[in-house]
């Protein structure tokens, strides 16, 4: 049986092979490890479903990026770290790939080691590891937009902006409600700093997974009467969250989500009890802004829209696959200026998104104004400087109630590079000199300074 | 669990030896030169991982009758414990390692068979999840298990063994294939020495071997000790070899079950049943889903065909279980003696 079943592997192997070879020239290509099945379905099929309408829109409106195709495929994860392993050592032998998009931090750190072997970009956008930021040490991890702990700083800051200024936090109490797991736990020691720094007093308070009761921890608040609760959830975790809290007399106002509580499926469960309940987010959701409106046109209204659901256009996932859409193409366009309108490699893709440079005219004039703000890659910064905002669920769709909030990035870097030094030790890594390479500019120089 | 399994001692000595050695010596030989990236880091190293997890729990729970629900807690053990080792010890050479790995995965067994000299059966298997849950909690309480790492996600190290690197496709699957290899000819020896014999002895009638002088509590726990000690060493394969991460969320209670039916349905109180368990569980999926890929083309919802698979999988294992309660390994062997009557006619 083993031998049957080998034989069968072998041929399924090189049939995907010859499969490859047989592809045109002018194509580029994006392996996607969604996740239609299992407990995350919900936000893989928005996500994926949104970055799918972008590239369709790119190939159908302009036949791709200055002439080059855009292409894909999906293979299903359900969100678990070996399926998604056996999903890369699938897809990675297809030529021409640009970039990998998992949006799950179990699959991405799996990944690390290969993609940097590989020297393919491996984004992480709004979520991943922290320390990946530092372009330094991860020369093909982007973690575009947000990182755990800019999350943390954007919600400090937008607290404060309720306050009337990072001033008058001094003496006011948060509390923050998490997830008992590793993700939830990640951002303790960035909140216990921050508090710190501003002079308010934070309390901490574990949920285990997966959160479906809640009574004791809501108690607890009740007990400290905090100016405000963050929300660090994920899953049922976080209606139940507003409906405890609405049972405890919490106000719903008074609650911030992070990017992982952020979305409809988390506050459509809740019910009344979610009205008025604020979260982060680093895209608005509606679909009033025009690359929206053109997926709309150009792609749904031809029948070739991947969401299921057309009522989920727009929707906090929907959209922020739209965006991660935006971010890759842009990349490759960029990257295409230096390398030439053909099929690029991993590596001058990943010199794409080093010099992804978005700012609010080009977000504009690409039909994202009010979508996102701006990015700034580096080759230093991974994560490209993301502004945040910040939606208010009114028993139906998210509305922006703040302007676009700077995380404090200049407080967070030295522990991200503290980190990631720690990393470069444990692995033998060199960082990379980021200014002589600016200057050197050459692609020789780079990839001589890549490790391994 | 308590019905008599035959023991494969019946079977011709001469034809087993040779076909292991065939065995071997395709996986060695053949495989290596044929085989593509994909085969090895996405088929085989899985495979070989989490055969030799089934092997681990085929020893507990086909040989020794006692079930467990937490050998995805013992893989845990084993991985963290290696790479605490690596980490905190670095001059340590790997085999060193994992060898020290496996013994605390043992150590932790052997603590967590302690309720198997009061509790049976079901009742056993519920304690043992209690195991399940306690290590995926530590795990994520203690941060110094995972080195503080802000993610609770750690990266395994680079498989080296005296300075011979270990680290492309093919280096992991022959890392993976003679640790495999090695663990399961000791398997083979202990099953027949009297230690075997007794945990047998014990599974199928507690009272008579107490009768006929075996000490049952302490073959119990011994019989938790080695289990977890493969189990274990499975868990740094599929962490090291494999992922090349390790984190607490893939050793959950849907691995455990997942090495369970592997044992189940490849054969219980069979050694060769954890492999072709492993290659009915591991493979098969993966070979059922590109089939349908190839068929169906690239642009079918890849969620849909993911169920599809699902039931058609679903479908074989009811099949295989009604056609052969006693696993895929009596059903080859049903089909190995019709081939060999053929040939050799009965004089």
């Amino acid at each position: 049986m083993p031998r049957k079943v080998l034989s069968r592997a072998l041929l399924t192997g090189a049939a995907l092979l010859a499969l490859g070879a047989a592809a045109s020239a002018d194509e580029q290509y994006f392996p996607l490890q969604s996740y239609r099945v299992g407990p995350y379905a919900a936000g893989g099929t928005g996500f994926f479903g949104g970055f799918i309408d972008y590239l369709n829109l790119i190939n159908s409106r302009d036949g791709g990026v200055n002439g080059v195709k855009l292409t894909w495929s999906e293979g299903e994860t359900q969100y678990e770290v070996e399926r998604g392993v056996e999903v890369y050592e699938r897809l990675k032998s297809r030529p021409g790939i640009a970039a990998w998009n998992p949006l799950s931090v179990g699959i991405a750190y799996a990944m690390i080691d290969r993609i940097t072997a590989d020297k393919v970009p491996l984004i992480t956008i709004n979520h991943g590891r922290t320390d990946s930021t530092d372009g330094r040490v991860f020369p093909f991890v982007f973690p575009l937009l947000l990182n755990p702990y800019s999350e943390t700083s954007g919600i400090v800051e937008y607290l404060a902006t309720r306050e009337g200024g990072l001033d008058k936090l001094k003496g006011k109490t948060i509390a923050v409600l998490y997830h008992g797991s590793p993700y939830g736990k990640e951002t303790i020691p960035i909140y216990e700093q921050l508090a710190r720094q501003h002079g308010f007093k934070v309390e901490q308070i574990e949920v285990p997974h997966p959160g479906n009761e809640q009574q004791s921890q809501w108690l607890t608040i009740r007990r400290l009467k905090p100016d405000y609760v963050v929300l660090r959830g994920w899953g049922v975790m976080n209606p139940v969250a507003l409906k405890t809290a609405q049972k405890t007399g919490f106000p719903a106002s008074r609650i911030v989500g992070n990017v992982w509580s952020n979305s409809e499926e988390d506050v459509i469960p809740a019910g009344e009890a979610a009205k008025g309940y604020v979260a982060i987010t680093t895209q608005a959701s509606g679909t009033q802004y025009p690359v929206i409106q053109e997926i709309v046109r150009g792609v749904y209204d031809k029948g070739a829209g991947n969401l299921a659901d057309t009522k989920r256009i727009g929707s906090v996932y929907h959209n922020l696959g739209v965006l991660n859409g935006i971010l890759n193409v842009e990349a490759v366009r960029i990257a295409q200026a230096k390398f030439g309108h053909r099929t690029l490699t991993g590596d001058e893709v990943r010199w794409g998104f080093e010099h992804l440079r978005l700012d609010e005219a080009r977000v504009a004039s690409l039909g994202a104004k009010g979508l996102f703000h701006s990015i700034n890659v580096t080759c230093a910064n991974h994560e490209g400087e993301g502004r945040v905002t910040f939606q208010q669920w009114d028993g139906a769709k998210w509305s922006v109630v703040s302007d676009w909030i700077k995380p404090d990035w200049a407080a967070l870097r030295p522990i991200i590079e503290a980190s990631s030094a720690a990393y470069a030790k444990e692995r033998g890594i060199t960082p990379r000199d980021c200014d002589a390479e600016e200057r050197a500019g050459d692609t020789a120089k780079r990839a001589s300074a890549d490790p391994q | 669990m308590a019905t008599a399994l035959p023991l494969d001692l019946a079977r011709p000595r001469r034809t087993g030896a040779a076909g292991i050695l065939l065995l071997l010596a395709l996986a060695y030989g053949l495989v290596p030169l044929l085989g593509t990236g994909y085969l090895f880091e996405a088929i085989l190293t899985p495979f070989l991982a989490l055969a030799l997890a089934g092997l681990g729990l085929n020893l507990l729970t086909g040989y020794a009758g006692l079930l467990s629900l937490g050998s995805a807690a013992f893989m845990a053990v084993g991985a963290y414990a290696a790479f605490n080792l690596s980490l905190r010890l670095p001059g340590l050479p790997l085999p060193a390692t994992i060898l020290l790995a496996g013994l605390v995965a043992a150590a932790v067994g052997a603590v967590a068979g302690l309720p198997a000299l009061r509790l049976r059966g079901f009742y056993l298997a519920v304690s043992t999840l209690a195991v399940q849950f306690f290590v995926a909690w530590a795990l994520n309480r203690i941060g110094w298990l995972s080195n503080d790492s802000p993610s609770g996600i750690v990266a395994a190290p680079r498989l080296e063994v005296a300075g011979l690197s270990f680290d492309d496709a093919r280096g992991r699957y022959l890392f993976s294939l003679t640790v495999v290899a090695v663990l399961t000819f000791l398997a083979w020896r202990l099953v027949r020495s009297p230690t075997g014999r007794n945990l047998v002895a014990i599974r199928d009638h507690e009272t008579a071997a107490r009768i006929v002088g075996v000490k049952v509590a302490r073959t119990k726990l011994l019989a938790f000790a080695l289990s977890s000690f493969i189990v274990g060493i499975a868990g740094v394969l599929w962490a090291f070899a494999y992922l090349r991460t390790v984190e607490p969320a893939g050793f959950n209670l849907d691995r455990s079950f997942q090495i369970l039916f592997i044992v189940i349905i490849g054969g219980l109180g069979t050694l060769r049943g954890a492999f072709l368990g492993a290659g009915f569980i591991v493979v098969l999926p993966l070979v059922l889903s590109r089939l349908g890929a190839a068929a169906l083309g690239d642009g079918f919802d890849s969620g849909t065909l993911e169920m599809v698979q699902r039931i058609v999988l679903g479908a074989l294992i009811v099949a295989v279980l009604i056609r052969e309660p006693a696993g895929l390994a009596a059903l080859l062997d049903r089909a190995l003696n019709h081939a060999l009557r053929r040939v050799r006619p009965r004089s």
